[in-house]
Parts: structure tokens; C-alpha cells; sequence
């Protein structure tokens, strides 16, 4: 009997028709596709991206080289080097991410007590060279001027829940 | 022994001691900021809280309570815990948030006992206090905002340091550290204040902002920028000294190391040799391992041994000077020398040691420095017998020119006339000594290093002697060198053979051309004028006075780069430990001195540390014993003769500058240009 089913099914094609049918019915349902890079897809505030180092409003640093983000990053992609600066306060002479070896966990800017560095919302950063991934202090702080609005927009947001 | 209950637990502990102590034995650890072991009581930081029974009905500062039989302590109760938060979030009141930009951060008690003890918020709403920072010279950054009046360091100043400069004014919230009218402080001893500060309100200037505690790798080693060869920790990051810090050991430095020995260390990054340097046509051209053997090798090759003569410095480890000892014995020359300042010492063991050593200072009841100025000399020494002094009766005279010592000392005279006179017992102090259990006397380079200095050295032999300082239970007789590594080349013989000729000879030799080529072993301290057209192979790690002069540089490693074997003055054997590598193409100094000698062709019999070490303990057995003292051989030494009028003047007139390292050092130098302005306001 069973074997008179499956001769039945094979001769009206009906495998056939149930798979047309599905392709059928997801060509009246909406995308889920976007067309990158057209379209972008919703980014959450927590975001892990490309970091940044932020400054104050009136331009002055914020990192104050405590290097808590160093001495927590599991990848130890972080190599700080400070000294006293002219006016006697406490900044980064060297501020190094080796962004091939983040794993973008976002515990630098968890430790960052003055919300200096963050992991901003850029995620296009891909480099056709593997040393323009090692960032410095002057790369990171130009993202920071690039992304502030955001940035700042993000951590607004966020701020009610931390 | 009065029996104490501690947290239920009974014991007997020693009469006389506070229950912080006690419950320290007990194993149980106390919060304290402002008790320290080796400072005076002062009970003001109020964080030792313990309940006592019998006793009043609240809780007790235990630093300052004194132990009694039957006493029950609690060091755990809810009352206890509840005092020590009140306390401690009293004390975080005023305490600026800014652990971030503090250099303490990391290793600060405060922080540390905050997490055991603090509130995790404050409830204080006032303006925090402001308090202007204090200028306390090149070596110390103050932030007294963050300040808890533990006077810590008002304590140090006082009873340790002996510059009673540092003090408070004001009481309450307006209590202030100051040195009352702004200055440096005049000690040798200030980098001291730093790790005494619990909290960061004292930092260190010349490592301001450059590392945390964390991220440092520590080596314990030895230091040699003194012959006191204090216990220190070599803190690096990478291949670079970030710091030194003091390591405790209670018979030679206690936990103090003088500034020289914890900031000279910038000098050890300038200045460097890393790379052999042969002179071609009068100038020193950079050249390959291999050349600068080449060099050697064509104009030591055939050389007369007697013609040879070698030079030892004063921060060379045995293993170096064993090596070249060896080297120079198998090229046929006796003439060696390791007394580069011309001290007239070669006599048994006991005749150069210091022979009670440094906790036999505590001992000693009648003091006599002849030629000396151990503030400047051995600065953490001075300290000790400052301590002897504040403990009382230990009259301490002096025969020389001598500063301020801190601490009274009778000015006999200042020439050997003096010291005859005091042999004859026509001085009173004579008697002094004389009434003295244990009677010290402290022989300095000042009286050794120079001409008559056998005659005075047989003099001191003959004091000794008449004051029966000499016994089988105490041997009063100390010599302070100011040479690391002096002693240890005493002991390895590094003196001129039979008919060698001593740094002096030698140099004579080359001025009358008798002497064709000179080996500086990390040799700086001399008239290097004198060498003449002699061959000069410097090998040592800074470019100074010796590599100037040298044919032939051959690069070496600075103390902290090696590992080696120092004995201190006191004839104790220490092992200085590796924290990192010396730059460039430079090498380990025995190393260099055993490929040297294949070159040579007169290759030397080891290969390793191990079997480097093992010579040394064949060549004298003292090498064989580490960090330990024992009694050292004694007999006739000096000799009588007659000497000259000068007064004993110490050899090192200034004690920021003493070896090539320190001489590299901008720190050393900033220390210095602050004391010469601080003597001009005087």
C-alpha cells in the first residue's frame, strides 16, 4: 500500500508542487534581507564597535591614564605609557589598541572612570593592511571627534540602566 | 608572661608589648594607618579599634594599649566593625575621589582597607577640605588633599631621618603637614616618606604618572650604589627600571634604602654603552664583538705580563672580578688592583670588614668615627646609629672633618695627630671608650685612602687592642667602605701580587711607560689623565671618565642587569638578581671576560654561573656562605710608620654623585642642585 502512495505521489508531482508553493508564498512576504551597504540594520545603544577616545566639551582629553582599561582587557590589546604633562596633570604620552587582538567584550570602557575610552557604533572599520589595525593615540582620539554625537546620543540613552 | 584571650583564643605573649602586637602574633591582622613598627606610637588614625576587657565600655585604639595579664581582646565583634566603619568613612570625608589619577592607586592601604571597611556611598554632602600642596624637593610629589594626618612621615623626619623639618599645624580639619617655611627636605633619606605615606598624599616625583603597581615585574636584589649593599626590590616593565624599593632585612638596611639607591636609577638609561668601540686614528669608532677581540688580541698577544696591569671599579660583582683575576694571572701579571681610591687595606679579613656589623651598631655603647662622614657615606647606616643614639647612653665622638650627622657627636680633632693622641689616652674620650662594654669604632676611606693610611690603619689596630674591643663576644672593629664592591674583591685577593704594582704604581708605571696596557674593569674613579700612552680596554656600562680614555670599549651590564654576587661591607655575602637585560650588543662582565680570554688563547676554566659561583667558593670559601656573617680572621695589620698633618677629609664630598651611574642620573643631579640652593639660603 504504501509502496502504491509513493508511485501515486511521483507521478503527480506533488513534491514538486508543495516546494514551488513555499517559494511562492515567501515572494509576498517582506524581506528580511537589507541591502548593505544601501541599508543598515537597527544598532543598539550597547553596541561594541570601533573604539574611541573621547574629549570634553571644551577639547580637553578625558583619558587621564589610570589604565584600568589595560590592566582589565583579557586580550591585552591595550598598552598605555603616561607621564606628567606640562601643567602638571596626568595624560597618556601613548595610548595603543591592537584592534586584531580585541575581542570587543567592552570591559575598557566598563573600567573607564571617566568615560573616556568607548566602543563606539562604527563597525566599518575593515583595513586592507593588518597595521592599520594597530591604532594610536591620535587615531582613537579622531574617531572620538568623529563620533561624539553619536557617542554621546548612546550613552544618554543608555545611562538610566547602568 | 601575661596571658591574653584573643577572639577566645588563649596565649601567653611577651610582657610589655601593645595588643596590636599581640593579636599581630596571633595571627590576627589589625587595620592601622598611622602605627608602623619601626616609628613611635602616635594612636591618632583611631583605625586599630579593638574592644578590651576589663576596660571601659568602648572600643580601644590597640597600637597604643599596652597588653596586660587576663585581658580579653576582641578584634571581630559587631562593635569593632562598627567603630572601624565609622572610622573609616570619617576619614574618607575629606579624602578626594581621584584614585584613577593617584599614583598610589593599587598599593594604597587606604584603598585596600576601604574595600574591607568602607561605605559603598557617602552621606557627606559639605564641600570637601582644600588643602594646598607642599614643595618638598626633587624627590617628593605631595597631593595633601588627599591626606589623613597619620604623621607618618612628620615621625620619619624626626626620629629616623634626624631633620626635624616636616611637622603640622593647625588641628581638626585645618591640620596640616609642613615644613612650616617652604623648602626641600635636607635628608638623604627622604624617598623613605614615600613608602611610609598609607595613603597618596606623598608620591614620588621622578616616577610620577609612569606606572602601576600592577603592571611592574619585581626583582629581589641587591643594591651598589653604597657599600651598605641594601636589600632592595627592582621593579621593571619591559626591559626598563621603573622604580627601587626597599626589601626588609633587619641586619643590614632594616626598610630603609637611601634616595641615591631608589632614584639614581634614570642613570641607568643614559649614558650606556651597547656597542664595542675601537680608537682608529684618535676616535672611537662603533665595531663588532669580534674586532674589538681582534684589537685586543693583536696588542696583548706576546705582551710581557709585567707590562699588563688591571684596575677593578667599585660596582663590580665577584663573578667579573673573579674572571679577571684569573685572566690577567694567565697573561703573567700580579699587577691588580680593586682599591681605586688608594686605601691602605690588604690585611686579614677582620682588618676590612666591618666586623660587628650593622645590627652591631644597636649594641654598641661608646661610638668612634675616625675619618668618616656615614651620613654621606652610608646614609641608612647613619640612620642606625642615629637610632643607637636616641636610645641613650652611647656617647659618639669623631676625629676628622665632619657636617651634620644628625645626631651630637664630639669633635676630638681632625688629623691622625688627634687619633695618636686618643691611642695614648690623653683625650677624654678615651676613658669613655675605655668604660665601654662594647666599644665601636668606625674606620672610614677618609682616614684609609692615603699616604699614611697603613699608619693609620696600625693605629685603629692599636686602639682596638687597648680598648680590648676584640674580643671572642663583640669585635668593635668596623671599617666603612664606600665601594661596593670592595670587600668582595679583598676577599678574591684583588690586590697586587708579589711584586704587582697597586693603582698608584700602576699609574706611575704608565706615566713612565713601563706599563703598556691598562684593563679597567668598570674603572672610573681615578685620575685617568694619569694612564699616558698606555692601551687602555674599559669594560663597564656607562660612558665615563674611564671610557673616554679607552682604546678598546668593551660594553658591559649595570647591576641590575646581571646576576652577581656582592659582599657588603659588613663581609656579608648577597646575591644580586637579573631584572633585565642590558641594551644593545652589551653582555654579562664575566662573560665578556671568559670569550675575551679564548681569544686570548688562554681560555678560562668555565663556562656557566654555576661553575663561575663554584670558583668563587674555591678562591675563598666565605663565597660559599650567603647573607650570613660569621667571624672574620684577625691578627697584625698596618703599619707603623709616620704620618702627616692633613686632616681626614671622607671621600665621597657629595653624596649624590658617586659612580658612573648616579653621575648619568638627571635626578641626582636636580637632587643636588636643590641641596646647593638650600645651603645658599642658609
Amino acid at each position: 500500500m504504501a509502496s502504491l502512495d509513493r508511485t501515486a505521489r511521483s507521478f503527480l508531482l506533488s513534491e514538486l508542487i508543495t516546494g514551488f508553493a513555499l517559494t511562492l508564498k515567501y515572494m509576498f512576504k517582506p524581506k528580511v534581507t537589507v541591502n548593505y551597504p544601501y541599508e543598515k540594520g537597527p544598532l543598539s545603544p550597547r553596541f561594541r564597535g570601533e573604539h574611541a577616545l573621547r574629549r570634553y566639551p571644551n577639547g580637553e582629553e578625558r583619558c587621564i591614564a589610570c589604565k584600568l582599561c589595560e590592566a582589565i582587557c583579557p586580550a591585552q590589546a591595550i598598552t598605555i605609557e603616561a607621564e606628567p604633562r606640562d601643567d602638571g596633570s596626568r595624560r597618556t604620552t601613548r595610548y595603543d589598541i591592537d584592534m586584531t587582538k580585541c575581542i570587543y567584550c567592552g570591559f575598557c570602557q566598563e573600567a573607564c572612570p571617566v568615560d573616556a575610552i568607548v566602543e563606539g557604533p562604527n563597525f566599518e572599520f575593515s583595513t586592507e593592511t593588518r597595521e592599520e589595525l594597530m591604532y594610536n593615540k591620535d587615531k582613537l582620539l579622531s574617531n572620538g571627534d568623529r563620533w561624539e554625537s553619536l557617542i554621546a546620543a548612546n550613552l544618554h540613552s543608555d545611562a538610566a540602566y547602568r | 608572661m601575661p596571658k591574653v584571650k584573643i577572639d577566645g583564643v588563649e596565649m601567653e605573649v611577651p610582657a610589655g608589648i601593645t595588643v596590636l602586637q599581640a593579636c599581630e602574633l596571633a595571627g590576627v591582622e589589625i587595620p592601622r594607618f598611622c602605627y608602623h613598627d619601626r616609628l613611635s606610637i602616635a594612636g591618632n588614625c583611631r583605625m586599630c579599634l579593638v574592644e578590651v576587657k576589663p576596660g571601659p565600655p568602648k572600643p580601644q585604639a590597640s597600637c597604643a594599649l599596652p597588653v596586660a595579664d587576663k585581658q580579653e581582646i576582641f578584634t571581630q565583634s559587631p562593635t569593632v566593625q562598627k567603630a572601624r566603619k565609622g572610622v573609616m568613612e570619617f576619614l574618607l570625608i575629606n579624602h578626594p575621589l581621584d584614585c584613577p589619577i593617584c599614583d598610589q592607586g593599587g598599593e594604597c592601604d587606604l584603598q585596600d582597607q576601604a574595600m574591607a571597611y568602607g561605605f559603598d556611598r557617602s552621606r557627606y554632602h559639605e564641600n570637601k577640605r582644600a588643602v594646598p600642596d607642599k614643595e618638598l624637593g626633587p624627590l617628593v610629589k605631595t597631593s595633601m588633599n588627599r591626606c589623613i594626618h597619620c604623621t607618618r612621615c612628620i615621625r620619619f623626619a624626626t626620629e629616623v631621618a634626624g631633620v626635624e623639618e616636616l611637622g603640622a599645624t593647625g588641628r581638626g580639619e585645618s591640620m596640616e603637614v609642613t615644613t612650616y617655611v617652604e623648602h626641600a627636605l635636607s635628608t638623604e633619606l627622604s624617598g623613605n616618606l614615600v613608602d611610609l605615606c598609607p595613603v597618596g598624599a606623598l608620591t614620588s616625583k621622578p616616577y610620577a604618572f609612569e606606572a602601576r603597581s600592577w603592571e611592574l615585574t619585581k626583582t629581589e636584589s641587591v643594591d651598589v650604589l653604597d657599600a651598605l649593599g641594601s636589600n632592595i626590590r627592582i621593579d621593571t616593565r619591559g626591559a626598563q627600571v621603573m622604580r627601587i624599593l626597599p626589601r626588609l632585612n633587619d641586619d643590614v638596611n632594616e626598610e630603609w634604602i637611601s634616595d641615591k639607591t631608589r632614584h639614581a636609577l634614570d642613570g641607568l638609561r643614559h649614558q650606556r654603552l651597547d656597542r664595542p668601540y675601537v680608537r682608529i686614528k684618535g676616535k672611537l669608532v662603533e665595531t663588532s664583538w669580534d674586532q674589538a677581540f681582534a684589537a685586543i688580541a693583536a696588542r696583548l698577544n706576546g705582551m710581557d705580563g709585567s707590562r699588563i696591569a688591571a684596575i677593578v671599579g667599585d660596582q663590580c660583582d665577584a663573578e667579573s672580578m673573579v674572571a679577571l683575576k684569573d685572566l690577567v694571572a694567565s697573561l703573567g701579571s700580579t699587577n691588580i688592583d680593586c682599591r681605586q681610591d688608594g686605601a691602605r687595606l690588604d690585611g686579614p679579613r677582620g682588618s676590612y670588614i666591618f666586623n660587628p656589623g650593622v645590627r652591631g651598631i644597636d649594641q654598641a655603647d661608646a661610638i668612634l668615627l675616625i675619618g668618616t662622614n656615614p651620613r654621606a657615606e652610608a646614609p641608612v647606616l647613619n640612620a642606625r646609629i642615629r637610632k643607637r643614639y636616641l636610645h641613650g647612653k652611647c656617647p659618639i665622638a669623631s676625629i676628622g672633618t665632619v657636617e651634620d650627622l644628625t645626631y651630637p657627636v664630639e669633635r676630638l680633632g681632625a688629623g691622625p695627630a688627634t687619633l695618636r693622641e686618643l691611642v695614648e689616652g690623653k683625650l677624654g674620650f678615651f676613658e669613655k671608650l675605655k668604660g665601654a662594654k662594647h666599644p665601636l669604632i668606625i674606620l672610614g676611606m677618609g682616614a684609609l685612602a692615603r699616604e699614611d693610611g697603613a699608619a693609620v690603619l696600625a693605629m685603629a689596630h692599636e686602639l682596638a687592642g687597648k680598648l680590648n674591643a676584640v674580643r671572642d663576644d663583640w669585635n668593635g672593629f668596623a671599617v666603612l667602605h664606600t665601594a661596593a664592591a670592595r670587600v668582595g674583591g679583598l676577599d678574591l685577593g684583588m690586590v697586587p701580587g708579589e711584586g704587582g704594582l697597586d693603582v698608584d704604581g700602576i699609574l706611575a708605571g704608565c706615566e713612565k711607560r713601563e706599563i703598556e696596557a691598562v684593563y679597567l674593569l668598570a674603572a672610573d674613579e681615578f685620575d685617568t689623565s694619569r694612564l699616558g700612552k698606555a692601551f687602555v680596554i674599559y669594560q663597564g656600562h656607562h660612558g665615563d671618565a674611564g671610557a673616554h680614555r679607552a682604546d678598546v670599549i668593551l660594553p658591559g651590564a649595570a647591576y641590575t642587569e646581571k646576576p652577581g654576587i656582592y659582599v657588603n661591607t659588613e663581609g656579608r655575602v648577597q646575591i644580586g638578581r637579573r631584572a633585565g637585560y642590558p641594551p644593545g650588543d652589551a653582555r654579562e662582565d664575566w662573560a665578556i671576560l671568559r670569550a675575551l680570554s679564548e681569544r686570548l688563547g688562554k681560555a678560562l676554566p668555565y663556562d656557566t654561573l654555576h661553575q663561575i659561583r663554584a670558583r668563587l667558593v674555591a678562591v675563598n670559601k666565605v663565597f660559599a656562605a650567603i647573607d650570613q656573617q660569621a667571624p672574620a680572621a684577625w691578627g697584625s695589620f698596618g703599619k707603623a710608620g709616620t704620618t702627616s698633618d692633613a686632616p681626614f677629609k671622607s671621600t665621597v664630598p657629595n653624596f649624590y654623585m658617586t659612580c658612573p651611574i648616579s653621575r648619568a642620573s638627571k635626578t641626582m643631579a636636580d637632587c643636588m642642585a636643590s641641596r646647593s640652593q638650600l645651603m645658599a639660603a642658609e
